[in-house]
Order: structure tokens, then C-alpha cells, then sequence
């Protein structure tokens, strides 16, 4: 290889590094105006992250939001709160973000501005319809012939599945460490578990393909959503109002009827 | 880097572009690689536990893909016909299917409920969240490879040695052991090496299918997913190796030299 062709491929991985700037800061549409409450007519793109387990909730609170503000278009992503949180450390443009436990927040650091929290979460476990196997409580899913899945230790699931059990004693050996709440589900509504620990608003989407049961230990095992601006948002006025309403009545409405809120 | 003759100069352009975006992801990777613990991280236990269930998994799907692929590849190059040519589409389908999708497939084909697990479960195999899982969606997502490179290489090696074979007196299964196989040797060698390859960064199916258990079915693939949740430097030093791994596969295969045509 010789020195010119080294020089064009050093400018060839240069442009193909240029391309992919523009791809990640495409989507911040320039605002002269970033001050508090301005929702003007302008029109503003408000970009959330928000938790997975949040899309029914956040897309219907998004759709109430643009229709008491026309001029704002709310984009939202839906990821696994420590994906988001990763994706915003690595610099991707977010105005609003909402994760599914505190943890994972607070490792944002300063970059959340002012967490609230907003919702609550608790576990409850789920079954196949009608319970086949008769489990009635934590120390069931420890029983010898029942397949239990849990959601891995590293999200946040998982992390109170661990609080659970070390407040109970009990052991349970998962057949499956599964890296979302999603995958407990499925695990159970296809029949490949017996039962899985979800929270009480999954168990509440998955409907009739599952039954719940619950535990009194779960209570003490809340697992709190905070919601905050991200430091350096262009919209951080219309950021507020969103979690207004988020935290207000039409918000909290619209996630109770979701199954979130309770253990309060 | 000596120019091709015949090749047009501005051919380079875009191809350089495409060695970019190739080359440039592992380099990055490789940039951050914390190398102070990059050794006691490779040694951990449950990263040695990942990778010996990768390799041993790995490993005997491969031998699976040979003992049907083989036959396979030889049924599909050597006849003909409607019905063939729409089975031997359908062998691809594992290639250009969303693994993930591959995953919920064998769930509902082998899973507890599943059209042939139910039946599998009457018998008292339960292959839920069991290494033979693992191997069972390595195998269905490597055998494409293997199967496409030792057909291709039958119907470029063409029929006319065996014919002399039978016309010498051999019999069939004779000319397949004696003729028709070392024929296509590096071929079947290279199809080996990619399905093994494959079986080794298999993630998706395995995920959706076997599910994520320590020691049982969490393989390489599957254990950097789940450590990057929690801390994406703490998944570099495994993924890192994998790259070398697979480094070492495609230089084995591509080194050969080019153009040389099997003979006997």
C-alpha cells in the first residue's frame, strides 16, 4: 500500500465518519428560543425516552400533549431504561426522559435535571390461565416441578425479583434469566414456564393469557419511575409541560388504567 | 495494492467505502477496550462458563449441519424438479429471517406447547431452557451455510466424474464416499467453518428459544448482551475475543488461495 493510497482511504473514513455525525444530530432542529415556558408558535419537536414498559401509556399522554400544544410534535422512544440511559451518555438528543426504576436514573447524574417520580410499579407473578399449578405465593416458585423465569439481575425487574427473595428467604432457581419483562411473558404465555415474576401493569397487558397472583412480600418492593429534562435541551419549557401532565390527572389516569400506581 | 487491470478506477471509491464501514466498528471497539483488566475479565468464571458452553455448543451443531446438511446439499444438486427447487428455497429461509423470528418459531414448533413439543413433552423430553435448545437453534440458523456451499460446489464440479465411477462399476454410496465428497472437499471445509461461525454468534434464536440461564444456555453472544445492560465497558474484553474468533474463521476460510479448482 502506498502512501496515496493510505491518504485516500484516511479521507474516505474520514467522510464516512462526517455521515455518521450528521446522522446523530439530525433530528435537533434549531431553536433560538430555549426559554422556560415559551410553548409559542414555533413549531418544536419534544423528543422523550421513556422506559418500554411505558409505550401504551407514554404514546397515548404524547398524543394528549400535541393535541393541547399543535405546535409541538412529541417523539418518543421506547427502549430498556439502562439502553436509554447509555444512548444519552453517548450523546443522543433527548429533552424528557422516563426510566423504569431510580437506579438507572440516577446514574445519569447531573444530566436529569431534577427527577420526579411519577409512577410506581410493583411485581406480581404470573401464571398460565387459571393457574394450573396451584402457585400461590413467592416460596411456590421455589417448588420442586414448577419452571419459573425471572428477569435477569442486571435490569431492573430482575433487581427487584432479587429484593423478593432476599426479604422472603426464598431461592428460587430460574430456568431463564431473561433480559426484559417481555421475555418473562412470553416465556409463560407460550407454556415454556410454569410462572415468571412481571410487574402488576405487564400482567395487566398480557390480559386473559395469564393469571396473576399475588404475594404480601411484593408490597414492600416498590419499584419508583422518575422522570426528568435532560440538561442541555433546546426545549426544556415544553419538556416541564410535558411532565406536567405526565405527573397531573390526565397522566396519572391514563397509567392507572394501565395497571401502573399501585402499591401506593 | 497494485491496480486490476480492467477495473475501472472509480470502482475503488465506493468499495473503499464499504471496506470503511466494515473495518472502522471493531477498530473502534477495539479502542475502548479497558485492557488493565482485560485478562482477569476474559478469565472470570462465568466468562469462561459462556464461552466453553459457545464452543462445546458450537461445535455439535456443526457436526449436526454435516450429518444433514451433506445429504441435503447432495439431494438438491443432483435432482430436479418443482417441488425440489421450492425446498431448496426454503433452506434459506433461516438466512434471511430475523433470528428473532427464527426463535419464536422453534418456540412454537419445540417449545412445551409447541406442534412437536407437546408430543416431546408426553414422552418426557422437555428441551425448555436445555443446552439442547442452544444447539437446536444454532443448527437451524448454520445450516443454510453449509448446505449452500457444498451444493454450489457440486453443480460446479458437475456429474462427470461420477458417471465414470459408475461406469467403472462403483455403486452409488461408493462414488458419494470416494468421489463425489473429496471432490468438494474445500468446499465442505469452508461451509464447516462458516455454519461453526454462525453457531457462534448465534444470539437472537437462542435468546427467544432457550432463554438466558448461567451455565445452561447463556452463551458468549448472550452474556455480553447481558452484561452491556449493566455496564457497556464491562461486555468489551468478551466481545472483543469473538471478534478475534471470528477474525481467525474468515482469514481460514477467505487464505485459501482463490481460483484453484478442486482436483483429484
Amino acid at each position: 500500500m502506498n502512501a496515496r493510497t493510505t491518504a485516500r482511504i484516511a479521507a474516505l473514513m474520514a467522510v464516512v465518519a462526517l455521515g455518521a455525525t450528521a446522522c446523530s444530530s439530525g433530528d435537533s432542529s434549531p431553536s433560538p428560543s430555549a426559554s422556560a415556558s415559551s410553548s409559542g408558535d414555533a413549531p418544536v419537536t419534544l423528543t422523550v425516552f421513556a422506559a418500554a414498559s411505558l409505550k401504551k401509556g407514554f404514546t397515548e399522554i404524547a398524543a394528549d400533549f400535541q393535541k393541547a400544544h399543535p405546535n409541538v410534535t412529541v417523539k418518543t422512544t421506547f427502549d430498556g431504561s439502562s439502553a436509554l440511559v447509555t444512548q444519552i451518555k453517548q450523546g443522543a438528543t433527548a429533552d424528557v426522559i422516563a426510566t423504569a426504576d431510580e437506579k438507572t436514573m440516577t446514574s445519569l447524574g447531573d444530566s436529569a435535571v431534577n427527577p420526579r417520580t411519577f409512577t410506581r410499579n410493583v411485581l406480581t407473578i404470573i401464571t398460565a390461565p387459571g393457574n394450573p399449578k396451584r402457585i400461590e405465593s413467592v416460596r411456590d416458585l421455589a417448588r420442586s416441578g414448577v419452571t419459573t423465569v425471572l428477569c435477569a439481575p442486571q435490569v431492573p425487574c430482575g433487581n427487584a425479583a432479587a429484593t423478593v427473595e432476599r426479604n422472603t428467604g426464598v431461592d428460587i432457581r430460574p430456568a431463564s434469566e431473561e433480559t426484559s419483562v417481555s421475555g418473562v411473558v412470553t416465556k409463560v404465555t407460550s407454556g415454556q414456564a410454569d410462572a415468571g415474576l412481571v410487574y402488576t401493569s405487564d400482567a395487566k397487558a398480557a390480559g386473559s393469557a395469564v393469571t396473576s397472583v399475588n404475594d404480601p412480600a411484593f408490597a414492600a418492593v416498590v419499584n419508583e419511575y422518575p422522570i426528568a429534562v435532560v440538561k442541555g435541551s433546546q426545549h426544556a419549557g415544553e419538556g416541564r409541560q410535558f411532565i406536567d401532565l405526565v405527573t397531573g390527572s390526565t397522566g396519572q389516569e391514563v397509567l392507572s388504567g394501565l395497571g401502573f400506581g399501585a402499591g401506593r | 495494492m497494485r491496480p486490476a487491470r480492467g477495473v475501472p478506477v472509480w470502482l475503488y471509491l465506493p468499495a473503499l467505502v464499504g471496506l470503511a464501514l466494515i473495518v472502522i466498528p471493531p477498530i473502534a471497539l477495539t479502542q475502548r477496550l479497558p485492557w488493565s483488566d482485560f485478562w482477569s475479565s476474559i478469565t472470570s468464571e462465568s466468562s469462561l462458563q459462556a464461552l466453553e458452553l459457545s464452543l462445546r455448543t458450537a461445535v455439535v451443531s456443526t457436526v449436526l449441519c454435516l450429518a444433514i446438511g451433506v445429504p441435503m446439499a447432495v439431494v438438491f444438486a443432483r435432482s430436479d424438479g418443482l417441488a425440489l427447487r421450492v425446498f431448496r428455497a426454503l433452506v434459506l429461509l433461516p438466512l434471511v429471517l430475523p433470528p428473532v423470528v427464527g426463535g419464536i418459531a422453534l418456540l412454537y414448533a419445540f417449545g412445551r406447547r409447541g406442534l412437536i413439543g407437546e408430543h416431546l413433552t408426553v414422552l418426557g423430553i422437555d428441551i425448555a431452557f436445555s443446552t439442547t435448545a442452544v444447539v437446536l437453534a444454532q443448527t437451524f440458523v448454520s445450516l443454510p451455510f453449509l448446505v449452500i456451499s457444498v451444493e454450489g460446489a457440486l453443480r460446479v464440479s458437475g456429474s462427470s466424474y461420477e458417471q465414470v465411477a459408475a461406469t467403472l462399476g462403483a455403486g452409488p454410496t461408493r462414488t458419494l464416499v470416494r468421489v463425489t465428497i473429496p471432490l468438494v472437499a474445500p468446499a465442505l471445509l469452508s461451509g464447516l467453518v462458516l455454519a461453526f461461525a454462525r453457531a457462534m454468534g448465534e444470539f437472537g434464536a437462542t435468546i427467544t428459544f432457550a432463554g438466558n440461564a448461567p451455565g445452561v444456555t447463556q452463551t458468549a453472544p448472550l452474556k455480553i448482551y447481558v452484561d452491556e445492560i449493566n455496564d457497556p465497558q464491562q461486555a468489551l474484553p468478551l466481545s472483543f475475543l469473538l471478534i478475534v474468533v471470528a477474525l481467525v474463521v474468515v482469514i481460514a476460510v477467505h487464505l485459501r488461495r482463490p481460483g484453484r479448482q478442486p482436483v483429484l
